[in-house]
């Protein structure tokens, strides 16, 4: 490998970083496509900044479309406060309008420098390299290392240390306002970080796969736990994970390494969204299959405690009184005699004491809905589990 | 004697998009009461609320708490919103959620200790759930959520509580469970303040009352206002309860 290439999956990781940490907040304040609106809306600030500064690498160009990013969020928050249109249709046609802006002046003003549309919708990582930070002759390695490094150092500090003021502000937003964290503080903290590290994530990866870097790896993590700092940890770490196997994706396969990081990420993320152990979609229909069958039992032992009469419990009738298919009535008998719930004499069902008490306890709960009673159910049965 | 008010609102109204949603209300809620707010929907029992606890921000008029502006008092007064304003899925645990009642004394940047971690197990012990700590928050019954809004702020020790409808969605057991808190916390010297909708248990559980329907119709003790007549100028309807002595 050589130093080159261990630039790349360099500035690749440390851009998955600087993503995911306020994607994840971004996630949780369901505000994932204000990201999409900053990564396009910071064009015509970063055009600004060029045609002040007349260098591409001045930290003005950085600051002024971080600025550009908060004005979206402004303008799209200030549309959408007047109740005219509603807040997605206010994302809409705020970014389009700005980024559209910043298309006109690099067409007009800039066709000689590389700020290309190409280059601001899908970057390229694969030059970063070339373009080294030099002080008094020195190599110091690729400027957008120093770039994107900086943002990820000031972007743990600052979660390190407004940690509990995000969480709280972002679970209960009043409650936050009453205990005298400004909302509105907090809330733009995050969007002008969330907009920094679109600017310095930008160069490498470009205004569209920014958005998977925030958004995919907080998704996948929040599947895939119930805590937050644990969450955090993880959308770091698929974001990392995707910024190598896609590094070694786009090198096999020569193409672009967004792209393939990008890639990575969905892929992952699908497995995530299908797998993942508790949230996951076919644990979900697992768990929804399995409360069918078991409300299927409950409903079938409720009929034989309300019947003592020998023609409602008969085996080969069953299937007609509660109205039933052959397979269903065949799967509900099996797994009550299974758990020893009832017993089967000359074609007769009866329940067992146990199966008495179960159902009990199972109309206690129902007519109840105490708590208290679920609970003591948890422990004793599966029909209430989870 | 002179009677020390907790709250005091001077002519405050509020408005949405230029329509009023509280009107001129003057209200003086003495130190030490449990009161109910009752009214019909959209009577403005929560923009009340809001507008003491400063989150809403008025048109006219202002809420003093003890004598001085919110801001100043922050720290004297507990929330418990409505279970619904906030996301259940939070990747969070009950215990944790009961120690950000102790984030308004920390202030910003610091950070909660073993001694927060303590207060807030004491917290819920009170009501019940301590054996729920680490369970995750969306993995609770409704009862249970509030419950644990409740701890959050019996961990603020505070002097004043409010309460956006508590009893909401909750069972009898929880119901129960909440209002004899409540009624130890009146008697601890705190003053609660509850938007409330059971009419019927109004009188059971509480001995001050608001009527609010926009504007303020009356306050008072229970005993005193609590009747017929205030109720249909209230709800607008010819109203009956039977008041239980």
């Amino acid at each position: 490998m050589s130093s080159a290439q261990l630039e790349i999956q360099l500035i690749a990781c440390l851009v998955a970083i600087a993503c995911a940490i306020p994607g994840t907040f971004l996630v949780l304040r369901k505000m994932a496509m204000i990201s999409d609106a900053i990564s396009h809306s910071i064009l015509p600030g970063l055009v600004i900044g060029f045609f002040l500064t007349e260098d591409l690498n001045s930290p003005w160009l950085i600051l002024l479309a971080a600025v550009a990013g908060v004005i979206t969020v402004v303008l799209v928050e200030y549309i959408q406060k007047t109740g005219l249109v509603k807040e997605d249709t206010a994302i809409g046609f705020v970014f389009p309008a700005l980024f559209s802006i910043g298309v006109i002046l690099i067409a007009k003003n800039a066709n000689d420098v590389h700020l290309d549309v190409d280059a601001v919708l899908l970057g390229e990582l694969a030059f970063a390299p070339f373009d080294r930070l030099l002080v008094n002759g020195v190599d110091l390695g690729a400027k957008s290392l120093w770039v994107i490094g900086s943002i990820v150092v000031v972007t743990l500090i600052l979660l390190v240390t407004f940690f509990k003021e995000l969480k709280v502000s972002t679970f209960d937003k009043q409650l936050a306002a009453t205990l005298g964290f400004s909302p509105l503080v907090i809330h733009y903290g995050l969007m002008s970080i969330a907009s920094v590290t679109t600017v310095g994530a930008f160069d490498a990866v470009g205004a569209i796969l920014v958005v998977a870097l925030m958004i995919a790896p907080a998704a996948m993590a929040y599947l895939l736990t119930n805590n937050l700092k644990k969450m955090l940890v993880i959308a770091v770490f698929a974001g990392v994970a995707s910024a190598i196997i896609g590094y070694w994706v786009a090198h096999y396969l020569d193409a672009s390494i967004a792209g393939s990081m990008t890639t990575v990420l969905g892929v992952l993320f699908l497995l995530v969204y299908l797998f993942a152990p508790s949230k996951g979609l076919i644990s979900v229909l697992f768990r929804q299959k399995r409360q069918q069958v078991e409300v299927y039992l409950l409903t079938f032992m409720l009929h034989l405690q309300n019947h003592s009469e020998e023609s409602e419990r008969h085996i080969n009738h069953l299937s007609e009184h509660i109205n039933w298919g052959k397979m269903q009535s065949k799967t509900v008998l099996d797994l009550a005699l299974k758990n020893n719930m009832i017993v089967i004499n000359n074609n007769i069902i009866s329940l067992t004491e146990k199966g008495q008490g179960f159902t009990n306890k199972a109309i206690d709960y129902i007519t109840t809905n105490s708590a208290v009673a679920i609970e003591k159910m948890k422990e004793d049965f599966f029909l209430f589990r989870g | 004697m002179e009677t020390k008010y907790a709250i005091t609102v001077d002519d405050l109204t509020v408005a949405y998009n230029y329509k009023p949603v509280l009107w001129d209300i003057d209200l003086a809620i003495p130190e030490g009461v449990l009161m109910a707010i009752v009214g019909p929907n959209g009577a403005g029992k929560s923009t009340l609320i809001k507008s003491i606890l400063g989150i809403i921000k008025p048109i006219a008029g202002s809420v003093k708490i003890f004598g001085k502006p919110y801001k100043k008092q922050f720290k004297e007064v507990a929330y418990v919103p409505q279970k619904g304003s906030v996301d259940w899925d939070f990747p969070t645990t009950a215990l944790d959620v009961v120690m950000m009642g102790t984030y308004g004394s920390l202030g910003w940047v610091k950070r909660p200790g073993q001694k927060e971690k303590k207060a807030a197990l004491e917290a819920l012990e009170k009501v019940g759930m301590l054996s729920f700590k680490s369970r995750q928050i969306s993995q609770l019954s409704g009862g249970q959520q509030q419950r644990i809004f409740l701890a959050r702020a019996l961990v603020q020790n505070a002097s004043i509580y409010l309460m956006d409808e508590p009893f909401q969605g909750v069972d009898a057991t929880t119901e129960k469970a909440i209002i004899n808190i409540l009624k130890e916390l009146r008697k601890a010297g705190k003053t609660l303040i509850v938007v409330h909708h059971d009419l019927q248990t109004v009188p059971e559980y509480f001995d001050w009352v608001t009527f609010l329907n926009v504007k303020k119709i009356a306050t008072g003790p229970v005993k005193d206002i609590f009747n017929d007549g205030n109720l249909t100028k209230t709800y607008g309807i010819n109203y009956k309860v039977s008041v239980q002595e």
